[in-house]
């Protein structure tokens, strides 16, 4: 947890104890979290986990009732304006003026971030630029498409040039082209070198374009690491039968339970019987021969990989009983002192 | 010519510095200007409005509302033009809760700018188009038959002071917007506007009104204020002291409560 473990200046957001209420609802409780510099970040949980509420902490929004955040090493509440020259937020509603045309809206936050209007200027262009704007970007916004609107919005918090960029469910209500559009223009930005923290409740979002994910559940960090570290480490495999008559589909389930003393789960009125197994493939030949000797046609079995849903269904019901931090093998993120 | 290379507004580099609050307020009141002047049901709809209250006041129930030793118009249209700000003004309550539900406010909280210009911003803004609300409104009534009772000079003293009276009506409107907790509630709450605007001296004589609900009239600052304007057209300056303290203490009680409402939004 110390700084010293990041040889080029502070990391990217250290957060101790970080507690926000709202009157008598605690939307952070006791956060603890460290990340580095140089990567996209994901924050993922469910509606009403804190995610939000942490993106408006780090973007000086809201103030912490305990507890610290420190951004590339300044608190946001003993420092706001200097946090406030680091990053860009893009909110959860394009927060664009619908009666200006784009360039309108670039030119007026980049004068707003403290360019000149030469400046402004040359933010807005090399913006327009690199989000492929050029097309609308002297049409109102009011008459954009909602991945239009979303982009510009993403283009006003970057004519700042900020290190940091706040995306608070950047695709939330677009439909799948404009979802790709936003991608496309957030892996843009990351390899161009800016950091980004963004919040989704999305899995393949985070899949997508996260290298680090942290899952919150009721304001705490529940597990942080690598996607591929947080399958691995939580997400059991699990065997899926495929049987041939359907009506034989739930006998299938029970074998399955017998074998691996996980619950089943059955597709409803399908054919598709999966459940998680720890013992892996020496439980998947039991299930076999049990399903033999019970005389149960059988189209397709395996073992495979859980999906993001089902490691992500995993760590937040655990949350519920206990915090538990996932073993991180990168050293990258450090949280709640599991790591 | 070469090919433009780093065009990514990291190679552009950060500001030096933070915007300046004038430049800042500029913005911001730039912006708001735009957002009126290009809506129509905004910018047109406020005259329409205006004109049609005045229209209503000075030819349907004007009649039957006797002023004493002036005629009605007489009396009517400085008041009105005073205080027509409170009808038209609750745009401004909407379009402040608008951009806090719509996001807009908490990207320029987000910005390096200082919380006073996001007020200065959008009082200079809003104060503009009450302005032109008054302007207009005033227009109207000359159409409608009013007539300057003293010099000109006069008359636009009595105008300056209207359009103090809307920088003043502008700071308490931004404050419901910002205590709304979204657009139909600012509309709602701008209502209250009416209450002072009608229980005045304003647009009957204060007189007439029943003995319980005088003491109200009577020390509410609206009736003070258009007291203030009735008194400049003529030529005197009765009441105008104590419509600017009036005015003097809604700016030093709004704008503080605006700033700091601005940082919690």
């Amino acid at each position: 947890m110390s700084t010293g473990t990041w040889p080029s200046g502070p990391p990217l957001l250290q957060a101790r104890g970080l507690t926000v209420r709202f009157g008598k609802v605690t939307a952070l409780d006791g956060l603890e979290l460290t990340a580095p510099v140089g990567r996209v970040l994901a924050i993922l949980g469910p509606n009403g986990a804190g995610k939000t509420t942490f993106v408006r902490t780090v973007a000086t929004l809201v103030r912490p009732a305990s507890g610290e955040l420190l951004v590339y090493g300044r608190d946001v509440a003993a420092d706001p304006g200097s946090v406030r020259r680091d990053i860009g937020l893009a909110g959860q509603f394009a927060a664009v003026e619908p009666t200006m045309t784009g360039r309108e809206n670039l030119e007026m936050t980049a004068r707003l971030f403290g360019h000149g209007a030469g400046a402004a200027r040359r933010a807005a262009a090399a913006v327009i630029d690199q989000l492929s704007l050029a097309e609308v970007v002297d049409r109102r916004a009011s008459t954009y498409s909602g991945g239009q609107r979303r982009r510009l919005d993403l283009g006003a918090s970057l004519v700042g040039g900020p290190r940091l960029l706040l995306l608070d469910e950047p695709t939330t209500g677009l439909d799948p082209v404009s979802r790709r559009e936003v991608w496309d223009a957030v892996r843009t930005l990351a390899a161009a070198g800016t950091d980004i923290l963004l919040t989704t409740h999305y899995l393949d979002e985070a899949d997508e374009l996260a290298d680090e994910v942290v899952v919150i559940d009721h304001g705490r960090v529940v597990a942080a690491g690598l996607l591929g570290d947080l399958k691995a480490g939580v997400g059991r495999d699990v065997i899926e039968v495929s049987v041939a008559d359907p009506a034989t589909v739930s006998l299938a389930g029970r074998i399955l339970e017998q074998v691996t003393l996980n619950p089943a789960r059955l597709e409803p009125g399908g054919r598709r019987a999966s459940s998680a197994a720890p013992g892996g493939a020496d439980e998947l030949s039991e299930v076999i021969a049990g399903l033999r000797a019970a005389s149960i046609a059988v189209d397709e079995i395996g073992l495979r990989r859980p999906t993001l849903d089902e490691v992500f269904l995993a760590l937040t019901t655990e949350a519920a009983t206990t915090s538990v931090a996932v073993p991180s093998t990168t050293g990258g993120i450090h949280t709640n002192g599991g790591t | 010519m070469t090919t433009p290379q780093l065009t990514l507004p990291q190679a552009l580099g950060r500001p030096a510095r933070p915007a300046r609050v004038t430049t800042a307020s500029g913005q911001i009141a730039l912006r708001a200007l735009r957002k009126y002047l290009r809506t129509p049901s905004l910018c047109v709809m406020a005259v329409v409005q205006s004109a049609m209250f005045l229209f209503s006041f000075r030819y349907v129930f004007g009649g039957a509302i006797h002023a004493g030793a002036t005629s009605y118009v007489e009396f009517l249209v400085p008041s009105y033009v005073a205080t027509i700000v409170l009808f038209t003004g609750g745009g401004v309550a909407v379009a402040v809760a608008e951009d806090k539900t719509a996001g807009f406010t908490d990207r320029l909280l987000s910005l390096p700018v200082s919380r006073y210009s996001l007020v200065l911003g959008r009082t200079i803004a809003d104060s503009l188009t009450n302005l032109w609300s008054i302007l207009t409104t005033a227009a109207f009534g000359f159409a409608f038959g009013f007539r300057l009772p003293g010099s000109w000079p006069d008359g636009l003293a009595a105008l300056g002071l209207c359009a103090a009276y809307a920088v003043v009506f502008t700071v308490v409107f931004v404050v419901m917007g910002l205590f709304a907790p979204n657009a139909q509630a600012a509309q709602g709450m701008s209502l209250i506007a009416f209450v002072f605007a009608f229980i005045s001296s304003a647009y009957v004589p204060a007189t007439s009104m029943p003995g319980w609900l005088q003491p109200f009239s009577k020390y509410q600052p609206i009736t003070p204020m258009v007291d203030a304007v009735r008194s400049l057209l003529t030529g005197g300056s009765s009441d105008v002291g104590l419509a600017l303290a009036w005015s003097a203490l809604l700016v030093a009680v709004f704008t503080p409560v605006a700033v700091v409402r601005y940082r919690r939004a």
